[in-house]
């Protein structure tokens, strides 16, 4: 028996539409049903697509284009005109966009078909999902389990086959993380390559948008299409696009892989260390040159994090404050109390604990001690990395120290949670690239990810390791139960 | 920056948000727990060190007048307008 059309890859279905073995439409209604049986257990997504629009758009899609056809979900933080936006929280309850985010633009031009609003960590702050107005999404191939944080639910979709491909954005490891429990690809480009326009900041100096796909070769296709500069975006980078699906002509011979000691700590679940291992030495089966390095800081990345991220999101949340959108108080006594008790109704308990930590490290006769000394050990967290880049092309790391973990586990110390993302932090804190991608199962049968780090405009590097590996191995063919 | 004394109910003030006792109780523990947990830079010798200055350069582009939101779509979030201005309540007396 085939594979139901809801589990092919974009390239595949790309392939499809231009044999004419199928047509948009059909894709899109195998699409909607697969949603309708499906995200009832998942609830994955925020708004579900509706399926007149879905359609409509299906049929008037232009199959020349590069993405023509082809069904992608938001994460709710990007916005799409005249659509919902909440980033699952009950203060943007009842906003509509009055405008297309850039990637949003492009991908419409690219003929790709949207569909639904994911659900995510309220304003991306989290790393299981739980943190959302409407509810925790579950983990594809566990229910019991979170899907990872804070895209968790442009990853289940992806994993859980309820969209071909996905954005998400990626602050401290929200694409990758949920990527590696979910069992899909994730990747996070550097810092100015894909342009922030239309996305809601949560820390302006670490956000980036980046694809959810089932394959490297659909994170290459994807990456054509979102990335480049954008007058709009003064961080985005004024550099040509390359032609990423060329990367994956290459094999693995001749690559120089590094391994940073620093990421096989106590702490991590042996079945993750091992897994990472053997993709360790599959590569170097592959032909690919292993080569030892050394990136000392990585022990402070959580807690730089910690101090820059938070310090970031105490400013950009601050337009929250029931005047110019979203929800109101009722009857306020003042103007104080209006923006006081907005906030104090609209925002969740983890967007409030972060606005308080990063106004404190900011705040007069701490922003030295905190804020100051957080950005000193940032540069020489990015410094690492330069220097470890002349000694290898891309780098090896496990993506999250465990498998997703069971839903309510965590909740209670956000401490804990925040080591959730202790692998991922230092690529957003350097501005570096990097990909999350299926490189084992646990024996309950979740998904371990492999993460492989570039350099600043190493996406091609990262694209051709990523594509070599998954060419030679399994995993990414496995499809979950639900 | 050892001492963790984070007086919760002042922050939160400055951030212009009221909290309930039980949350500003949780979240003195939490937020205790978490500086405790950064204080570890402590240890990094910076002496010498430049911060960090974002991660690209910024790229501004010309300030020339372009096409933007017309005002009632810019204004179509507002929770309470009147003559395509914002109503909020009294702020001088």
């Amino acid at each position: 028996m085939s594979s139901p059309l809801y589990t092919e890859s974009v390239a595949s279905l790309r392939r499809k539409l231009a044999a004419k073995e199928i047509t948009a439409v059909d894709v899109a209604d195998q699409l909607l049903a697969r949603i309708e049986q499906a995200d009832g257990k998942l609830n994955a997504y925020n708004f579900k697509p509706d399926a007149a629009k879905v359609r409509a758009a299906a049929q008037a899609a232009d199959l020349s284009k590069p993405l023509g056809g082809v069904p992608i979900a938001i994460k709710d933080v990007i916005n799409v005109q005249g659509d919902p936006c909440t980033c699952s929280s009950k203060i943007l309850q009842g906003y509509t966009a009055p405008y297309d985010a850039t990637v949003i633009k492009k991908l419409r031009e690219a003929g790709a078909v949207l569909v639904g609003r994911t659900n995510m960590d309220e304003f991306a702050m989290g790393s299981s999902t739980e943190n959302s107005s409407w509810g925790v999404t579950r983990n594809p191939w566990d229910t019991d389990r979170i899907p990872g944080g804070s895209s968790g639910g442009s990853a289940a979709v992806v994993g859980g086959h309820e969209a071909f491909a996905a954005l998400g954005s990626d602050t401290g490891g929200s694409i990758r993380q949920p990527a590696a429990l979910c069992g899909c690809v994730g990747l996070k480009p550097t810092y100015g390559r894909v342009s922030r326009y239309g996305l809601v900041a949560f820390a302006s100096s670490l956000d980036q948008i980046g694809p959810f796909t089932k394959t490297v070769e659909d994170a290459a296709l994807l990456m054509e299409v979102i990335s480049g500069h954008d007058p709009k975006d003064n961080t985005s980078v004024n550099r040509p696009v390359p032609k990423y699906t060329d990367a994956l002509k290459q094999d693995l011979r001749g690559m120089k892989l590094g391994v940073p000691k620093e990421y096989f700590i106590s702490g991590i679940d042996p079945e993750v260390e091992a897994a990472t291992k053997a993709a360790i030495e599959h590569f170097a089966k592959q032909g690919a040159e292993i080569v030892d390095i050394s990136l000392p800081h990585t022990e402070y990345a959580c807690a730089v994090y910690y101090i820059i991220a938070p310090a970031e999101a105490s400013a950009n949340l601050a337009r929250f404050e029931g005047v110019r959108y979203g929800n109101r108080v009722k009857n306020p006594k003042d103007i104080l109390d209006l923006y006081r008790s907005t906030r104090e109704q609209g925002f969740g308990p983890e967007v409030k604990r972060r606005i308080i930590l990063g106004t404190y490290v900011l705040s007069s006769g701490y922003y030295d001690a905190y804020y100051n000394r957080a950005q000193k050990v940032r540069q020489l967290i990015k410094r690492d990395f330069e220097q470890a880049f002349t000694k290898c092309d891309a780098i090896l790391t496990p993506t999250s120290p465990t498998a997703a973990f069971k839903v309510g586990e965590k909740t209670s110390d956000p401490l804990q949670m925040y080591l959730a993302d202790i692998f991922t932090i230092a690529v957003n804190l350097a501005g570096v690239c990097g990909i999350s991608i299926p490189c084992g199962f646990t024996k309950s049968k979740l998904p371990i990810g492999l993460q492989i780090i570039g350099a600043q405009w190493g996406e091609e590097n990262v694209l051709r390791a990523a594509h070599g590996y998954e060419q030679t191995t399994e995993w990414h063919k496995e499809l979950p139960g639900i | 920056m050892a001492s963790p004394d984070i007086d919760v109910r002042y922050v939160a003030d400055l951030a212009r948000l009221n909290l309930s006792d039980a949350e500003a109780a949780t979240f003195q523990k939490q937020l205790s727990d978490i500086l405790g947990y950064v204080a570890q830079l402590e240890k990094v010798d910076v002496s010498s060190v430049a911060a960090f200055s974002g991660p690209v350069v910024n790229n501004l582009r010309p300030d020339v007048l372009g096409e933007s939101l017309p005002v009632e779509v810019a204004l179509s979030n507002a929770p309470q307008q009147e003559n395509n201005l914002i109503v909020v309540p009294k702020m001088i007396e």
